[in-house]
């Protein structure tokens, strides 16, 4: 029943309690906690004035005049959408259509598994809410397990893991001297690790160095993991972004299905798509039969709900729009593959510049990379002056998102980089 | 570090799944009762299960703001979709800790307020939640009984552990404020304590503001921490949403800290967009800072930042003057439809005679009636009349329409009467 306005306004004005006021805040020793490191470094981008400055901190696509991107296949999509009657909750697993689609990118449109229904999937809360929900779900079901992290990785995969409560170890994967795979460090790492652990792999496009093992790599990486009785969780957030070719970006994941591995995958549809803000991804994991599926998902839910009970709804309309109307992902597919040529062209251009400019360094490793990112070498004291004297951001690991360089940029960049390396 | 032989094995054959020993979980029991009653063949099947508004003619409701809104966002061709900072959309925060504390709130002048862009109620609670675990020295939560079904899961995955505390009595359907007080009284100081904002879920009953006056001393004195779960500001029960906000704004007047949830899935019908905020007031704007810092830590490891969709069109409408005047006439037209519906049902249980009070129909408050039936007359219930309910007898008013009201009013009356 309504609450009379003449009983609100005395109880307000003496409400105060005797010490209220003097007790000290609950939260006084709470210190403030550092920066993200990739996000902060967009921030403090932002703050400067100067006009010269630079961003290629964080890993979000951007034109060759500098600006963030909404795909026309997205667009359209987003005309079909608006009006809609629906905004309901949707199931705790998310939008049922985006996920099928989902699942054929990732596993192959006539991929068996789909078929025989053997593969457990859910939306999630893009690639972060994927591999969220399964070191959750790792830490339920196999609480003595541990995570086996590439060194390096994306920094958010130490926090994602640990809130779970999974502890973590850590496998070679990047090697210095050569700008490239540590390979013999890598399957010596695989080899020793206890069997049946637990594998973290990028699929494409590793991030932050953009290092990726070739096919026969891939091959025998999947060969070790097998003999071990590994669990193999890809996380694929570059899927179409890396080559330009989904398909091709995929092949990691196919070779172990081929192989027999029962995976788990991890999708984002914030680069491919362009679709950051929406938080679209997916987490699916093979099982070995439609039961076992049925109860993997149900389980996956029963985590999910208590995070956040059920996944945002326009970006999951979003990609199933896209992906299930055959026109709509024609252009997506043209899409995808022109941003990923853009940053392919951008690699050549740099590594040009710095070999043109006399560099006494080999530049190769730009070229060789793939993906949105370059792990360019630079010290954290070099990309420091790059941001203090030349107002370039990046994060201080010395990776360069490549989206953040353009035909305007690219020359004033390299002449940055030349300058703080040329005495290395 | 763990010796190798602290890591269990799984079985070396790549073939064998590592979750194979996983059984099937049971259905979610509120969402799972959406999930039987679209499996359910009948025409007269009615499903009153999850709190979601329905219209007179059984439709869910797109709000005539939200989609003139998003059509202003679809057309505005200078939007991106690019990630928005963790803590979500800066104006859309600021915006939401105006609508529940009040715009002239000191503790909003004062910059002691922090807000978080969360996912919906659920996710602005555990975010909440897993904040305390790390950060509060008390890891107690104390529920009421009864309670959403959610909570429980929600604080206890968060790292808290979850009592309770008397709130409803059977024997009035009221609420059992000495058993309340006497609950908070025993409890140790410093245990965080989750209140119903209003519209309390799934009883409808709430604390009068001289109960609330009487409850906040209580917390008080005994440097209990509260924490405000606020999903029904909507006027649906006083009429407006500033005295649905008012037993939170009684404990922001002492100048005390508190923490609340508020979830716009039912007032903007923004449901599955998963828009929320999490409010935290604080002693001084030096720890709101420091907090906010915190919060980040928390949210980045869960989904890294939260949607950008939902949020937008809630900060468009909060923002306009004639948009805001709109949502709060079309929310009035949703409150007069759920009072209507409990008006019906009460005559149409009078009318059958039904034995017992039923006067709890139009008594509560908000989106449920608890109608005070039991598991088994329930299941009767649903056999029987296909009337789709979560088990503790909990319905949701705002999926009853005028033509299913007699069907239920019917269901009811026999699950009453055949002795169950």
């Amino acid at each position: 029943m309504p609450i009379p306005n003449s009983l609100t306004a005395p109880i307000l004005r003496r409400s105060t309690v005797a010490g209220v006021r003097s007790i000290s805040s609950w939260f006084r020793s709470i210190e403030p906690a550092p920066k993200d490191p990739i996000l902060g470094v967009t921030e403090a981008f932002l703050a400067d004035q100067s006009p010269n400055k630079v961003n290629v901190g964080v890993g979000a696509y951007r034109d060759d005049n500098g600006k963030p991107v909404v795909l026309e296949c997205v667009r359209e999509a987003e005309r079909r959408i608006a009006g809609n009657d629906f905004m309901e909750y949707l199931p705790i697993g998310g939008s049922i259509k985006m996920v099928e689609e989902s699942l054929k990118l990732a596993y192959g449109d006539n991929s068996e598994f789909i078929k025989d229904k053997r593969i457990a999937a859910v939306q999630a809360l893009s690639g972060t809410g994927a591999c969220r929900l399964f070191a959750a779900f790792q830490q339920r079901f196999h609480p003595n397990t541990q995570i086996y992290i590439p060194v390096p990785t994306w920094a958010n995969h130490h926090n994602i893991w640990r809130d779970a409560g999974v502890p973590m170890k850590t496998f070679r994967y990047y090697y210095p001297e050569s700008r490239g795979l540590d390979f013999a460090g890598l399957m010596d790492d695989i080899k020793n690790a206890p069997d049946g652990s637990f594998f973290l792999l990028h699929a494409c496009a590793h991030n932050p160095t953009g290092v990726d093992p070739t096919e026969e790599q891939w091959r025998e990486i999947s060969s070790q993991i097998k003999a071990k009785g590994h669990f193999p969780f890809f996380d694929m957030a570059y899927q179409g972004f890396a080559s330009g070719d989904p398909e091709r970006d995929a092949k990691a994941i196919r070779i172990f299905l081929d192989d027999g591995h029962l995976i788990g995958l991890a999708q984002s549809y914030a680069k491919n798509m362009g679709l950051y803000g929406q938080r679209a991804g997916c987490l699916s994991l093979l099982c070995e039969d439609e039961k076992q599926a049925v109860a993997v998902k149900s389980q996956l839910q029963l985590i999910a709900r208590p995070m956040y009970s059920n996944p945002p709804l326009h970006g999951a309309l979003i990609v199933s729009t896209v992906l299930g109307d055959p026109e709509l992902k024609k252009l997506w597919l043209k899409e995808v593959k022109v941003m990923a040529d853009r940053i392919i062209g951008m690699r050549t251009t740099l590594r040009e510049n710095l070999e043109k400019r006399g560099s006494p360094l080999s530049w190769q490793h730009i070229t060789n990379q793939i993906g949105m990112f370059c792990y360019s070498g630079l010290t954290p004291e070099q990309v420091d002056r790059m941001t203090s004297e030349f107002h370039i951001y990046m994060t201080r690991n010395g990776r360069i998102s490549m989206a953040g360089l353009n035909t305007g940029n690219v020359g004033y960049v390299a002449d940055a980089i030349h300058e703080v390396t040329k005495s290395s | 570090m763990a010796s190798h032989d602290d890591i269990s094995a799984s079985p070396t054959a790549a073939s064998d799944s590592v979750f194979a020993q996983l059984v099937r979980a049971p259905e979610d029991p509120i969402l799972g009762v959406t999930v039987a009653y679209n499996k359910d063949p009948s025409p007269v099947k009615v499903n009153l299960g999850v709190g979601a508004y329905r219209t007179e003619e059984g439709k869910p409701l797109v709000l005539n703001v939200v989609r003139r809104v998003e059509q202003q966002l679809v057309n505005d061709v200078s939007r991106n979709k690019e990630y928005i900072p963790i803590v979500g959309l800066a104006d859309f925060n600021k915006l939401s800790a105006k609508l529940i504390f009040g715009a002239d709130s000191p503790a909003i002048q004062e910059n002691r307020v922090t807000t978080v862009q969360g996912l919906s109620g659920t996710g602005s609670l555990r975010v909440g939640g897993e904040f305390l675990a790390k950060h509060y020295h008390q890891r107690t939560i104390y529920l009421p009984t009864p309670t959403w079904g959610n909570h429980p899961k929600v604080f206890t995955l968060a790292g808290l552990s979850v009592k309770t505390y008397r709130y409803y009595a059977p024997a009035t359907r009221g609420l059992d404020f000495e058993g309340l007080m006497e609950d908070l009284s025993s409890a140790p100081s410093g245990s965080i304590v989750l209140l119903h904002a209003c519209a309390h879920n799934p009883t409808g009953v709430d604390p009068t503001l001289e109960q609330w006056e009487q409850i906040r001393q209580l917390i008080r004195s005994k440097a209990l921490l509260p924490f405000f779960d606020s999903a029904y500001q909507a006027g649906f029960a006083s009429g407006s949403l500033d005295a649905d906000a008012q037993p939170v704004r009684l404990f922001v007047a002492d100048g005390g800290e508190l923490l609340v949830a508020q979830s716009y899935a039912k007032n903007m019908g923004l449901y599955g967009e998963r828009v929320g905020a999490l409010s935290i007031v604080c002693k001084s704007a030096d720890v709101a800072s420091r907090v906010e810092s915190q919060l980040k830590l928390v949210i980045r490891p869960m989904y890294s930042s939260p949607p950008i969709h939902g949020a937008s069109i809630v900060a468009a409408i909060l923002k306009d003057g004639d948009l805001y005047n709109e949502w709060t006439i079309e929310l009035k037209a949703m409150a007069d439809r759920i009072i209507s519906m409990r008006q019906q049902l009460f005559e149409a249980l009078l009318s059958r005679g039904t034995p017992g009070d039923w006067s709890h129909i139009i008594k509560q408050i908000g989106m449920f009636t608890f109608t005070g039936l039991n598991t088994e007359q329930v299941s009767f219930m649903t056999n029987e009349y296909h009337i789709y309910m979560t088990s503790d007898g909990r319905i949701s008013m705002a999926g009853l329409s005028s033509k299913t009201v007699p069907h239920l009013a019917d269901a009811i009356h026999a699950a009453v009467t055949r002795g169950v």
